[in-house]
């Protein structure tokens, strides 16, 4: 690898994890908070902002002074925790968050350059291989702790991760599929020419053109786009899934013997993870960086590189439609109760499960029915 | 003997669990809505709007001590409220009033007359029990300081909160 390619893929880490998805996540806690407070009528944190002055900003400081806050709080050690893990556990789940958003394509071209950190043909499968790791960090945080409550949170976790990670994998065999791609730049690529999967309007996707196989197939879509985003629920431990946390019977779950930073590195993992998740959910059924109706194809003309506002275009857009997503995570938190453990079992083995492994049938079908010529 | 609870059958869109999530969906958004078109309040912003000019008469706040249309302190330090005050707040240190003194007949007035802020509670006993009308709870609420010593008002403060309060004043009212 050449020293030219190191700086780009540097200032590509850069840019996207410290510049954007950080931010992202300390102001995602700023935004639950924003939104809990105004669907339960109230009005949330709205004070904070520069510092020493009466400017308000809406309260946008309030992440900073959080962050600050977490900092200088006392980082207390019990004594009776397992050192070596008790300190690992928080890193191993805020970690395999960040890691993830390498095979994510966050635009497609800036002078040139593709606007994905690692350009995997394996994209789906890097991020479930990494993804899943994040519930070590979790486990190992409940057995650390060496207390009762987080050892409950531990083991929740775990078999939620397990009856939820098996229809997360099945749901998206379907996509796949469909695009006969594991490149997720290639998924989005062919999502901008020939319409999104859950909105196939233009291009060969429309109906007019041809696109009957898409129309079809937009009803396993549906099905693997419910179960994938609510077993990503599942898997970033947000409610109605939250049982590792669920403090009205576990105080505070796995985190409970936590404090300052590491408290801190187990909240914001959760908020990175659902990014990721909210930008996983968008690549794969919302065509990611690609404006609807292929108004791509429009803006770039007869040009044969794309010009760099629109590569700009693009990075907004991805990330327009990511905080959209993230709104709705947020929105749905706000408004279901919690899952009984019993119903969480049977909803992932009974349900999730069997819908999932029924929509790769039903999906392969189709495709052969319209595709076998 | 076991009783059996019958469950309640629910209809298949019940049961499928999708429908009901779309109607929770939607009272969160309208509730989200109206707040965000200012249709509804129900946080006041504290420092900068605040509900005195609402407070009701009997509200009870900081006690305090008056003086009468002469100027002279209304308590004669008989300190029956330093015995009924529940929580202890009250301290009098009582003195003797000199005999050249204008008011020399009343006999007796506080030296010193010290409510601790942080264990008062804002009962108004000592308001009731006091034969001289001298000591009254206000309608300040926003008592606070640095330290332990600075929320301890001494006699100079409660007179500056009291103020004067001329003649008869119905202390048997009915709402405090
Ligand atoms: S209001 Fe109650 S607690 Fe406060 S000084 Fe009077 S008697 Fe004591
Ligand atoms: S304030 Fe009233 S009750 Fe208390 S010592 Fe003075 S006269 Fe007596």
């Amino acid at each position: 690898m050449e020293l030219t390619d190191l700086i780009i893929s540097a200032a590509k880490i850069g840019g996207l994890i410290f510049a954007v998805i950080l931010p992202m996540v300390a102001y995602s806690v700023w935004a639950e908070r924003r939104v809990s407070a105004i669907i339960q009528d109230r009005v949330g944190p709205n004070r904070v902002g520069v510092p020493f002055t009466k400017i308000g900003l809406a309260g946008l400081g309030q992440p900073i002074a959080d962050g600050i806050k977490f900092l200088l709080k006392e980082d207390f050690t019990p004594g009776h925790v397992n050192k070596f893990y008790y300190w690992l556990a928080p890193a191993l789940t805020m970690v395999p968050a960040l890691l993830t958003c390498a095979v994510l394509p966050f635009g497609s071209e800036l002078f040139g350059e593709k606007m994905v950190i690692a350009d995997l043909s394996v994209g789906p499968l890097f991020i479930f291989a990494i993804a899943s790791l994040s519930v070590y960090g979790i486990v190992l945080a409940g057995w650390a702790s060496n207390s009762k409550y987080p050892f409950l949170g531990g083991v929740r976790s775990s078999s939620q991760m397990i009856s939820y990670e098996i229809a997360l994998g099945l749901s998206l065999v379907p996509v796949l599929l469909i695009f006969g791609e594991l490149n997720l730049g290639a998924i989005v690529r062919e999502q901008s020419e020939n319409g999104w999967l859950l909105l196939p309007l233009w291009g060969e996707g429309a109906i007019w053109n041809g696109g009957v196989d898409r129309l079809l197939l937009l009803f396993p879509a549906l099905i693997a786009f419910v179960v994938f985003t609510t077993s990503i629920f599942a898997e970033t431990n947000r409610l109605p899934f939250d049982l590792p946390e669920c403090e009205t019977e576990l105080v505070a779950g796995y985190h409970t013997e936590y404090s300052s930073m590491k408290f801190a590195l187990f909240f914001l993992g959760e908020y990175a993870a659902m990014i990721i998740g909210s930008g996983l959910i968008v690549t794969l059924f919302f065509g990611g960086w690609s404006l609807p109706f292929g108004w791509d194809a429009m803006l770039m003309g007869d040009a044969t590189e794309v010009p760099w506002w629109l590569g700009l275009i693009h990075i907004g857009t991805f990330f327009a439609k990511v905080t959209g997503f993230i709104l709705f995570f947020i929105w749905v938190r706000w408004t279901l109760p919690r899952f009984r453990y019993d119903q969480l079992m049977k909803l992932g083995w009974i349900v999730f499960f069997e819908l999932a492994l029924l929509n790769v049938f039903i999906t392969a079908g189709i495709l052969i029915l319209t595709r076998s010529n | 003997m076991a009783i059996v609870v019958q469950r309640p059958k629910l209809t298949l869109a019940e049961r499928c669990y999708l429908p009901a999530l779309a109607k929770g969906l939607r009272i969160t958004l309208a509730h989200a809505v109206r707040i965000l078109r200012r249709k509804k309040k129900v946080t006041m912003q504290y420092p900068e709007e605040r509900w005195d000019s609402e407070m009701p008469e009997h509200y009870r706040g900081a006690p305090a001590l008056v003086t009468d249309e002469h100027g002279r302190e209304r308590c004669v330090s008989c300190q029956l409220c330093e015995f009924i005050c529940p929580p202890r707040a009250i301290t009098i240190v009582p003195e003797e009033i000199p005999a050249e003194d204008r008011w020399a007949k009343v006999e007796k007035r506080p030296k010193e007359f010290e409510i601790d802020m942080i264990r008062c509670i804002y009962c108004g006993m000592c308001e009731e029990v006091c034969p001289e009308q001298a000591i009254f709870l206000r309608k300040d609420y926003a008592i606070t300081g640095t330290s332990r010593e600075e929320m301890v008002h001494d006699k100079e403060k409660l007179y500056e909160i009291g103020g004067v309060r001329e003649g008869l004043v119905n202390k048997w009212n009915e709402l405090k």
